[in-house]
């Protein structure tokens, strides 16, 4: 697979500086403060792919909604390359685990949904056709999003985002709903475009594994309200193999950080 | 004799030769000749079976028949069509052809429905009168006072799709408004809830010296009737769009103004159609209404004036361009929301 080519006269993509300093949100739960994230410190360097887990609910995908810049934190700061985040960029793309196609739109519109949005579509429009081909959609143009299957849909999804050569891929579960057999296959696929593009990732995934196969930093959240419990560096060459020992023992810790090792 | 006795009466007559159902091709001739057999009987009847003598007797008796003639002159050259386009269709002619044998059943029942007509009427004169008239004084309408018609038809439609144009113009602006607005839906919607079920025609008394024509009235009724079900629906459906459409749209660079024109208005579009849909039926109702007793032109004009005079052919002739230009425009639409909303499956077709 190849990156999508960088037609401006920029340098070329590179992954962002994720600093998220001192960040803690609540939510108002029947008039009631619902604390969601706690003191949460996290910086990502540009080019990482890194993998948050903790249990359903402790608030990864607030976490998130707020570096994609949704919400605002309710207390700290989150910077974008040393900049606080204010609002939503293009150049931080979120990639949610539905795939929320416009139904309206044909496969082709809606992956050309952020250049039209700015504007672009005129200019930038051949790399509607580069993303879809880099997503194995080509020949499914016109085709609506209710005639795709759950894999089709999420791999339109990730063209669309991918069509705005995002310097930030923010993924939450993007592979949560699909079969195990795409699954795997689509891991591969994720893997290759990040290495090939430069970006950085933020993985959101309830998969011990998939975490273990994809990224080069796994990071273990508390239940509600999130604490960093642990930040664990994988080091291990690309491209990996599912059954490597140090990532199986790797796992092991993660399940007793989770509090799940008797099942192991 | 009922209309009832006629129809079972008729086709045993025919040798029973009534195909049922939708048949195999291989017995189109057979259905199509059945019923071109019936379109003779139907015509058979009405030119020469004599008026009854106890009442008028009716003017373009003759006329009518030839058009019954014409009919089932058709539909023969449809049966020799069928006969020949065996084994299956090719040209446009053709297919057409096989479409219409699916009609079949009802161009059958047309024509018994009409001999009864005109035997219950014309011919026995069983029905009261005035108040029933046979075909041929529908058609003695069309042909002596189709101008009046026409002009009718015309203002009816003019005046129709210029109140329902501007109702549902502003109905979905407003509607928008107010789902996307908190503002518009703090001032708006107490209105819309105090005002929206109160019917259109409530309005009339104050419409037609409010307004400075009794015109302007009608097309603020009608855009009334039709822009408050359009407002309600494109808000609720503004409303219930997944907010995640705009999170999706945001996190890419979208623009207020892209948020309402390119995510809100087109999700909410399946119900603003229903909304439509509905706006156009209460329309109708106010049509005709105002054309009553405001508007001095327009079918529902003729309708009273028609039966004022007890001029009861005219009011049928009237109520039936009446149907055509309703059904017309539902079907209008229809087509309109089939290709907007082709996204959607499964579809009711009209
Ligand atoms: N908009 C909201 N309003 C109130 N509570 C919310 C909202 N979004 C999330 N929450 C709550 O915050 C907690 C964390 O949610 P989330 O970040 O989605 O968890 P997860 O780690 O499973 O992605 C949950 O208890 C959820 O109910
Ligand atoms: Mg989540």
């Amino acid at each position: 697979m190849v990156a999508l080519e960088n037609t401006d006269t920029r340098a070329v993509v590179a992954g962002m500086t994720i600093d998220v300093q001192a960040v803690s949100h609540s939510f108002e739960l029947d008039g009631a403060p619902l604390l969601v994230l706690d003191e949460v410190e996290l910086r990502v360097e540009p080019g990482e792919l890194v993998a948050l887990l903790g249990p359903s609910g402790c608030g990864k995908s607030t976490l998130l909604r707020l570096v994609a810049g949704l919400e605002p934190p309710s207390r700290g700061s989150i910077m974008a390359d040393g900049r606080p985040i204010d609002g939503p960029d293009p150049s931080r793309v979120v990639v949610f685990q539905d795939p929320t196609l416009y139904p309206w739109r044909t496969v082709r519109d809606n992956v050309a949904l952020g250049l039209e949005a700015r504007g672009l579509q005129r200019s930038q429009g051949h790399r509607i056709d580069k993303a879809l081909a880099l997503v194995g959609l080509a020949g499914f143009e016109k085709a609506y999003p209710h005639q795709l299957s759950g894999g089709m849909a999420q791999r339109a999804a990730l063209a669309r985002a991918l069509v705005n050569d995002p310097r930030l891929l923010i993924l939450d579960e993007p592979l949560g709903k699909l079969d195990s057999l795409t699954r795997l296959a689509m891991q591969s696929e994720l893997v290759d475009l990040w290495r090939s593009s430069g970006f950085t990732g933020l993985l959101v995934t309830h998969d011990i594994e998939e975490a273990l196969f994809m990224a080069t930093r796994v990071i273990v959240f508390s239940g509600r309200p999130a604490r960093i419990k642990a930040d664990l560096p994988i080091d291990r060459p690309y491209p990996r193999h599912r059954g490597d020992p140090v990532l199986t023992e790797l796992r092991h810790r993660i399940l007793e950080l989770l509090g799940l090792a008797e099942t192991w | 004799m009922s209309v009832n006795d006629t129809a079972a009466a008729l086709p045993a007559a025919n040798g029973g030769a009534l195909p049922i159902g939708g048949g195999l091709p291989s017995n189109l001739l057979l259905r199509f000749s059945a019923a071109a057999l019936l379109w003779f009987a139907a015509s058979g009847v009405t030119a020469l079976w004599p008026d009854a003598a106890d009442a008028q007797e009716w003017e373009r008796t003759g006329e009518f028949a030839s058009l019954l003639v014409v009919a089932a002159g058709l539909l023969v050259l449809a049966a020799l069509l069928a006969a020949a386009i065996r084994p299956a269709p090719r040209s446009r002619l053709e297919s057409a052809i096989a479409s219409l044998s699916a009609s079949v059943p009802w161009l059958i029942a047309l024509a018994l429905g009409v001999t009864g007509w005109e035997i219950l009427t014309a011919k026995l004169n069983l029905l009261p009168r005035p108040f029933f008239v046979p075909p041929q004084a529908l058609l003695e309408v069309y042909l002596d006072d189709w101008p009046r018609l026409l002009d009718c038809f015309a203002a009816s439609l003019r005046l129709l799709v210029t109140g329902y144009a501007v109702g549902s113009v502003l109905g979905v602006v407003t509607g928008v408004a107010i789902g996307w607005s908190r503002a518009v839906g703090y001032w708006v919607h107490p209105v819309l809830r105090l005002i929206g079920p109160l019917p259109a025609t409530a309005w009339l008394p104050i419409a037609f010296f409010a307004f400075p024509t009794s015109w302007s009235a009608s097309v603020f009724l009608i855009a009334l009737a039709s822009g408050v079900p359009v407002t309600v629906l494109t808000w609720s459906g503004v409303a219930g769009v997944n907010s995640a459409y705009y999170d999706i749209a945001r996190t890419l660079g979208a623009s207020p103004r892209f948020l309402v024109l390119k995510v809100a208005v087109p999700a909410a579009m399946p119900h603003v159609f229903v909304g439509l849909f509905m706006g156009l039926g209460a329309s109708f109702a106010v049509l005709v209404v105002a054309e009553m007793l405001g508007v001095k032109s327009g079918v529902g004009w003729y309708l009273q004036w028609a039966q004022g005079w007890a001029a009861y052919g005219n009011m049928y002739a009237a109520l039936l361009v009446m149907a055509l230009l309703c059904s017309g425009l539902v079907t209008l639409l229809f087509r309109v929301r089939d290709r907007l909303l082709a996204w959607q499956k499964g579809m009711l077709k009209w």
